[in-house]
């Protein structure tokens, strides 16, 4: 049984976005790449104004067995990160759509998010990883 | 006989298994013209009494001299006991357990290791150590470059020993980080801080402080270290071990402390031998931990609540992080930090600080002694730990020879990396030197300059 938010967008690297009133994307990691990756230990995030780009790595997230790089979804700037990750890494692990949310972005190309995975598809290709 | 284990039947079981038909074709997707072939410049082979005889001839190259030289190796008193324990069989690795938490004896020698360094230093985290000294400080480049995130060039002092100066160069070249040299006062031989104002526009990640420096002189390192930060700058102590026994430790350098401590352990317990092997050690402050390269050794405890030793931060290492780890370093120079612990706990904080102020007494004795000779004076005037820089009337390499063949290494001549400053030699004497070494070598350096008595007899 899914427990993917249909409210949001996906990429096939697991981050989840999720366009906010004010136009930025809050972009975290899916409950399903938390639970790969384990417990986590440390979060380095990008700082604000920082410039990313669609598909390159700006985050990183590292547990006691692992370390991944975490990917912008789309290109723009950091609005915003969530500092409260780096001395409590494992509210990913416990809320990893909610307070667990990494940093937003200001999207150069708002029409980027609407090319985004749904949920469902999201779902299919955590299925297809399975096999 | 050959220490492989499989037989040909093995291998041709394996190769079976595989559907491959010879070893060779295991390298097919190598294109021919990468394939070194034989190994044409390889001597024939050896056996054991012949590499013992011509290791021997090598060691005894070395020769036996009274020496002056420091220059980045020292000649100190190591113990009796530290190399019979560091080469008990439970020790005798140089190279980082495979199977870690099955070595618990060697993780907890490690976590003994890095607790005595991070003290000596007075930083939150020491590694198990790496290389040696030189690589010890491009490691300490790279982190510092990968911590500051938005910079990569780099300040490093031509204070700092020049050797090292190239292999960081060699080491970062290709990595797009750039150094740039920071001169020193021609009259005091220190980094003078206001004349780095003028570096302070580039876009810099770290200024490299050496103390002692290369001449031996100690550096203003409370204010280049303020001088860092306040430009945005992280601040990299490159220092002598052996000096943090008497001088304030990186960690309490300025109002902040020095972000990085690196350096030479070879004064900790191993001989010179040639030059090797040595160790380098680095230590941090806790913010700048996951930048860190090499291992680190942990103390937690087990599921029944005993205590014990792991290899802990892992995930940034080449085995779990590949390409984006903080390095290549995932071995340590084992062995001889076995001896560097033993060494440290034998002397405690007490033993190497009356180690370092007898170097410092006998130092300011020798520069007296030589000075004292018609022709010879200080570079600087500054304070300095256990070198000092001299000049001479007369060409220092050929003195210098005429003191080997008195069975005297007079020390490091400078002219060749520091054509600057002429004629001059960098001396050292640690605790080993005696009052009569030092008179010795000025009764000696007299006649060399053709001041003293005419004969060639020793005088000792």
């Amino acid at each position: 049984m899914s427990t993917t938010p249909a409210n949001l967008k996906y990429t096939k690297s697991h981050e989840w976005i999720r366009r906010e009133s004010d136009g930025t994307l809050t972009v975290g990691i899916t409950d399903h790449a938390q639970e790969l990756m384990g417990d986590l230990v440390y979060v380095e995030l990008p700082e604000a104004g920082r410039r990313v780009t669609a598909g390159k790595e700006c985050a990183v997230v590292e547990s006691v067995k692992a370390a991944s790089d975490v990917y912008a979804p789309v290109s723009g700037e950091i609005a915003a990160v969530n500092t409260a990750l780096a001395d409590s890494p494992e509210t990913i692990n416990k809320d990893a759509y909610g307070d667990g949310w990494m940093f937003k972005i200001r999207p150069a190309d708002p029409a980027e998010f609407d090319a985004l995975l749904d949920a469902g598809a999201y779902d299919a290709q955590v299925a297809s990883e399975k096999h | 006989m050959p220490f492989i284990p499989h037989t040909e039947a093995d291998i041709e079981a394996m190769l079976a298994a595989i559907g491959v038909a010879r070893i060779d074709d295991l390298f097919q997707e190598i294109p021919e013209r990468l394939r070194s072939g034989k190994l044409a410049h390889v001597p024939p082979a050896l056996n054991e009494m012949e590499v013992g005889r011509l290791m021997q001839e090598r060691a005894a190259q070395d020769g036996l001299y009274l020496t002056f030289i420091g220059a980045g190796a020292y000649e100190h008193h190591i113990p009796a006991a530290v190399w019979e324990i560091a080469t008990r069989g439970e020790f005798y690795s140089a190279y980082t357990p495979y199977q870690a938490e099955a070595s618990q004896g060697t993780l907890q020698l490690l976590y003994e290791y890095q607790t005595m360094m991070a003290s000596l230093t007075g930083m939150d985290v020491s590694n198990a150590s790496l290389y040696e000294g030189a690589s010890g400080l491009a490691e300490a480049v790279l982190m510092a470059v990968r911590a500051h995130k938005k910079a990569r060039r780099v300040l490093m002092p031509r204070t700092v020993h020049p050797l090292y100066r190239r292999v960081v160069h060699a080491i970062v070249k290709n990595q797009n980080i750039e150094l740039v040299e920071a001169g020193y006062s021609g009259s005091e031989g220190h980094t003078v801080r206001a004349s780095l104002d003028h570096f302070a526009r580039d876009d810099l990640a770290a200024l490299v402080i050496p103390q002692p420096n290369f001449f031996g002189v100690l550096e203003d390192v409370d204010e280049l270290t303020d001088w860092a930060h306040a430009h945005d700058l992280l601040a990299i102590a490159l220092v002598n071990p052996t000096s943090l026994g008497l001088l304030k430790p990186p960690g309490e350098w300025g109002a902040r402390g020095a972000d990085i401590a690196v350096g030479e352990g070879q004064p900790l317990g191993a001989p010179l031998s040639s030059g090797g092997p040595y160790f380098g050690f680095l230590a941090c402050k806790e913010p700048f931990v996951r930048q860190m390269p090499g291992r680190v050794v942990g103390r937690t405890v087990d599921v029944d609540g005993k205590p014990g030793f792991t290899l802990t931060l892992q995930a940034r290492e080449q085995h779990i992080r590949r390409s984006k780890a903080t390095s290549n370093i995932c071995t340590n120079q084992g062995l001889v930090v076995t001896a560097a612990a033993i060494y440290l706990s034998l002397l405690g904080p007490e033993g190497l600080e009356r180690v370092a102020r007898t170097c410092h007494a006998n130092t300011n004795a020798l520069i007296a002694r030589l000075t004292s000779v018609n022709g010879v004076r200080r570079a600087f005037d500054r304070p300095v730990f256990h070198e000092a820089v001299l000049k001479l009337d007369a060409p220092v390499r050929k003195t210098l020879r005429a003191l080997e063949a008195d069975g005297i290494l007079g020390g490091f001549d400078l002219t060749e990396h520091y054509p600057e400053l002429g004629e001059a030699l960098l001396v050292c004497a640690t605790e080993t030197r005696t009052a009569e070494d030092i008179e010795r070598y000025g009764r000696q350096l007299e006649r060399v300059l053709g001041q003293g008595a005419p004969s060639r007899a020793r005088t000792v």
